[in-house]
């Protein structure tokens, strides 16, 4: 398919704008801009079919089953569009004084109710804009809370387990802190005894995600709490997985201080193609001081923002957070009420119904029932037919469904990372299984249906390597590569220079 | 009421025999009895779909409507195609995920890379990441960027950068080992000879072009200042300033950052919205987030992948170049529909469009004896005007009827109490600027 600059024709528009009989004033020469961008110029249907024309080159949960482990991809209800688009909220600009934005601060103050509620801690920032910018924000009220004290030069180190997800060591490098790995025992917990030997009067606190990236909920979790919060350091919980425990045990229950949640996991709002997020942090009340500036706070039946708390860690984003994203998980909330419970329950069900069908057929690392998402491995298909988890993902997309997450967490070889969230039927999740199983027939049989595939898509697998080695960012125009022409000299283009 | 959710009790049980179990409940056996929530959560009561579009209504109702408004200040009121809209809407875009499988997703690749091509033709770059956070996040990655780059230990902001801009690299700074030094500005401008002063032993210096103000700097001299010094230059630019002002690749800049609202966002409250970040090709391998590659299938034909991951958290983990995972890539995809509907020439009537009204605006004031507050400044769609009085109350009155005039400056910046920062877009008409004029000069 022709990239919408192929289809460009010089002196074609779309746009049509106000024209007033005004002077436009003249702009200095050093100033001016020099050459036009060369954006598409096309006429609008044009546009539209480009854009539509890619739209069916894309799977969404729309599309179908989307059981990519650890992202929860759910239904986003379609009523939640509507309501993200209201006037009101649509065209409400984020300096509006207070008393013209009441409706949106009421939102926003329920929202954070609501989700003090799930986590069971006490004080709410909607702020960051993800859950990675979450974890950096819990890091640094972290600093802030140990700076207050006079530790934070006493203690450097956040353990993490080697189950992580590769944002926590990531966040803690870019809140100044060092990983501690710690490793994971043979039932999928937290190994204690090696927890024991690395907690001590440097460490910061602890960042986990539980349940696990396995899908496992750690048994020993009131244990944990205890050893961190006996030498006096936080605890840090990555909330991408809450989608298992609403209404089942909340973080602050568990022993954490500090909770993230991913709203466009739990709480639907759509994935965006990859984005946008929401990530706001929930706290225990002695880090409340520190929390992101501006606070949004309720004086009875008005609401404010409240911009000075001396202890703040500052703005990590703009404004109060993406509001837009705040909307859709207000309603989703609202529509399920204090039922949130059953969301949880259905979400656990589905995925060990899928662990049920599938333990026979693929290896399983640990033998346990799971969350609302499980790994397994194709470790043995591997081994015997020479079929990796990556063949196993590309052959899913024939039989019309998207992969699982795999060759994720790492410490589990050739896994995949089934999440079917609550919002599938059981036709589908047999559906599933049913492919999931002729695979693991296929790879002995015909292991060739595996290593080929996918067979229908618009494109066949695609070349990573050479993608990162030549690095093409950008269209390059009249320069533009033939990459299909196969150049005897890989052509040297500008975005190659980099280290 | 369970919405979202096909179980029937028939699937249930069949589920839960097939799994070998008595009851949903016995699943959470693993969860220790000691951290076992036993009571119901306490959230209001659940509300069918019509009764949650009244409750939403009744709460959009009492935010305002119908305002003619200026208010600008990083966030704009610009016009927004109804394709944008159509586009996002489509489920294949809306509902998918992060491209991990290219596969299954080339739509979204190849939008992505057309992104980055509009981007990086807009700021004169080489580079484009899939987009930031938004226009305040981009400006902390750039020093992250920086740091690594030059392994210095300070970064220079001018004071004429947007605040919140501001505000968010030093919340973000001494995780990274940075310092943050403010160069004041002098007349509602950077001095070239004082930013070069400060930008010794910076690891980059961020600017912003059209200042906070709305005043044009000389970003030449405020780049060669930076080069010079050995510190990246970073512009922090309004895309659709870009299709009258010149490209910062052009005028020496290492990196172009900003807010993308403006071009295809709906102002939202402030969110979601896209930040950009772009560079030249040397800074490639350290540049944060998402990028998409050109590559070929095993037919030899022409795709699109998530390339250059080994800067990135889930390969690199500590190391990584930033901890982005999911990123704005929705927003980013209305940018790219907004700029194929403007097209070049769209982007230069917008601008000068803008100018227009603008200048209008100021001379109208001017006419009515409110001066701009910083006298010989060239500035293109906002302008910072004395009223008078303080700025707040000026607004208090003003949106009294009808009008919020635009943003007190003296909430950022003490001494400028009787000044407002005044933006003008193309939805703006003469005739609302005579009704900003009529409200103020009253």
């Amino acid at each position: 398919m022709k990239l919408i600059y192929e289809k460009s024709q010089s002196g074609r528009t779309a746009y049509t704008l106000p024209r007033h009989q005004l002077e436009t004033p003249e702009l200095p020469e050093a100033l001016r801009r020099s050459e036009p961008p060369r954006l598409p110029e096309l006429a609008e249907p044009e546009v539209v079919r480009h854009f539509t024309e890619l739209s069916t080159r894309n799977f969404g949960i729309d599309t179908g089953f989307y059981p990519l482990g650890s992202c929860t991809m759910k239904y986003n209800p379609r009523v939640n569009e509507r309501l993200a688009n209201l006037p009101g909220f649509r065209d409400l600009h984020p300096l509006q004084e207070e008393e013209g934005a009441q409706g949106a601060l009421e939102l926003m103050w329920r929202l954070q109710e609501a989700l003090v509620e799930v986590s069971g801690l006490h004080a709410c920032s909607l702020q960051p804009a993800a859950g990675s910018q979450g974890e950096l924000t819990g890091l640094l009220l972290m600093r802030a809370y140990f700076t207050e004290r006079g530790e934070h030069e006493q203690r450097r180190k956040i353990v993490i387990p080697d189950s992580a997800h590769g944002t926590n060591p990531a966040s803690v490098t870019m809140a100044g802190y060092e990983v501690t790995p710690v490793k994971t025992d043979a039932r999928g917990n937290i190994d204690l005894e090696d927890l024991r030997g690395k907690v001590d009067e440097h460490t910061a606190g602890l960042m986990i995600t539980n349940p696990s990236t396995l899908g496992l909920f750690d048994e020993h979790v009131e244990e944990i709490a205890r050893i961190f919060h006996a030498v006096g350091a936080l605890m840090y919980y990555d909330g991408a997985n809450l989608n298992a425990v609403c209404g089942i045990s909340r973080p602050g229950d568990m022993g954490f201080d500090i909770v993230h949640i991913n709203l466009h996991k739990t709480f639907s709002q759509p994935h965006g193609g990859g984005g946008p997020g929401g990530g706001p942090i929930v706290v225990r009340d002695t880090l409340e001081p520190f929390l992101p500036v501006p606070q949004i706070v309720s004086d009875g039946d008005t609401f404010r923002l409240e911009f000075d708390r001396p202890k703040s860690i500052g703005k990590v984003r703009g404004f109060t957070g993406p509001f837009g994203v705040f909307i859709r998980s207000y309603a989703f909330m609202r529509m399920w009420g204090p039922q949130l419970k059953r969301m949880s329950e259905i979400a656990v069900l589905n995925a060990n119904y899928l662990l049920a069908r599938l333990r026979d057929a693929y290896d399983l690392p640990f033998d346990r029932l799971c969350m609302h998402e499980f790994v397994v491995s194709a470790r043995g298909l591997k081994r015997e037919h020479g079929a990796s988890a990556l063949d196993v993902a590309k052959r899913l997309m024939d039989y019309g469904f998207h992969p699982p997450t795999v060759y994720f967490p790492l410490i589990v070889p050739e896994a995949l990372m089934i999440e079917p969230t609550e919002t599938e039927p059981k036709e589908l999740l047999d559906e599933f299984c049913d492919a999931m199983l002729a695979i693991a027939r296929e790879a002995a049989e015909s292991p060739e249906l595996l290593k080929d595939a996918p067979h229908d898509r618009p494109v066949r697998r695609l070349d990573e390597v050479r993608a990162a080695k030549r690095a093409i960012v950008r269209y390059g125009f009249e320069d533009h590569p033939d990459l299909g022409g196969e150049p005897a000299e890989p052509r040297q283009l500008e975005a190659q220079k980099g280290a | 009421m369970t919405p979202f959710v096909s179980l029937t009790e028939r699937d249930e049980r069949e589920m839960l025999d097939a799994i070998g179990v008595s009851s949903v409940d016995e699943l959470f056996c693993d969860v220790p009895e000691g951290v076992r929530f036993r009571r119901e959560l306490a959230l209001e009561p659940a509300l069918s779909e019509p009764e949650v579009v009244a409750h939403l209504e009744q709460l959009a109702a009492r935010n305002v409507r119908d305002e003619v408004s200026f208010l600008g200040a990083g966030i704009y009121d610009h016009y927004v195609p109804a394709i944008v809209d159509a586009v996002l809407q489509r489920g294949e875009f809306l509902t998918a995920y992060t491209p991990y499988q290219p596969e299954l997703s080339q739509g979204v690749l190849q939008a992505i890379f057309e992104y980055q091509t509009a981007i990086c033709e807009l700021t004169g770059m080489d580079v484009s990441n899939a987009s930031g956070y938004d226009g305040t996040t981009v400006a902390a990655d750039a020093c992250y960027v920086a740091k690594h780059v030059t392994g210095r230990s300070k970064v220079v902001v001018t004071e004429v950068t947007n605040p919140q801009v501001r505000q968010v690299v030093k919340t973000f700074a001494p995780g990274f080992g940075l310092e943050v030094a403010e160069v004041p500005h002098r007349g509602g401008v950077t001095d070239p000879d004082e930013l070069a002063e400060a930008a010794r032993d910076a690891a980059c210096v961020i600017f912003q072009q059209p200042n906070f103000f709305g005043n044009l700097e000389a970003g030449r001299e405020l780049a060669a200042a930076a080069n010079e010094a050995g510190a990246l230059a970073v512009a922090h630019v309004d895309p659709l300033s870009l299709g009258v002002l010149e490209a910062p690749g052009r005028y020496g800049c290492a990196l172009a950052i900003g807010e993308g609202q403006g071009a295809g966002n709906h102002q939202s409250f402030g969110g979601p919205h896209y930040g950009f970040l772009a560079a030249q090709s040397e800074y490639i391998r350290r540049m944060p987030g998402r990028i998409v590659g050109e590559t070929v299938d095993a037919a030899g034909e022409r795709g699109y992948v998530l390339t250059l991951q080994t800067r990135e958290q889930h390969i690199r983990r500590e190391k990584a170049t930033s901890n982005i995972t999911t990123n704005q890539t929705l927003l980013a995809l209305g940018g790219l529909v907004y700029l194929s509907w403007l097209g070049p020439q769209g982007l230069r009537e917008l601008g000068e469009t803008c100018l227009g009204l603008a200048h209008h605006a100021k001379t109208r004031l001017q006419e009515a004896g409110l001066e701009p507050t910083f006298s010989g400044q060239t500035t293109f769609k906002e302008f910072a005007v004395r009223v008078g009085r303080n700025g707040a109350d000026a607004v208090r009155d003003a949106r009294a009827q009808g009008v919020h005039p635009g943003y007190p400056l003296g909430r950022d910046y003490p001494g400028l109490d009787d000044s407002l920062l005044v933006a003008v877009t193309e939805k703006r008409t003469p005739a609302d600027i005579d009704r900003l004029v009529e409200v103020l000069a009253s």
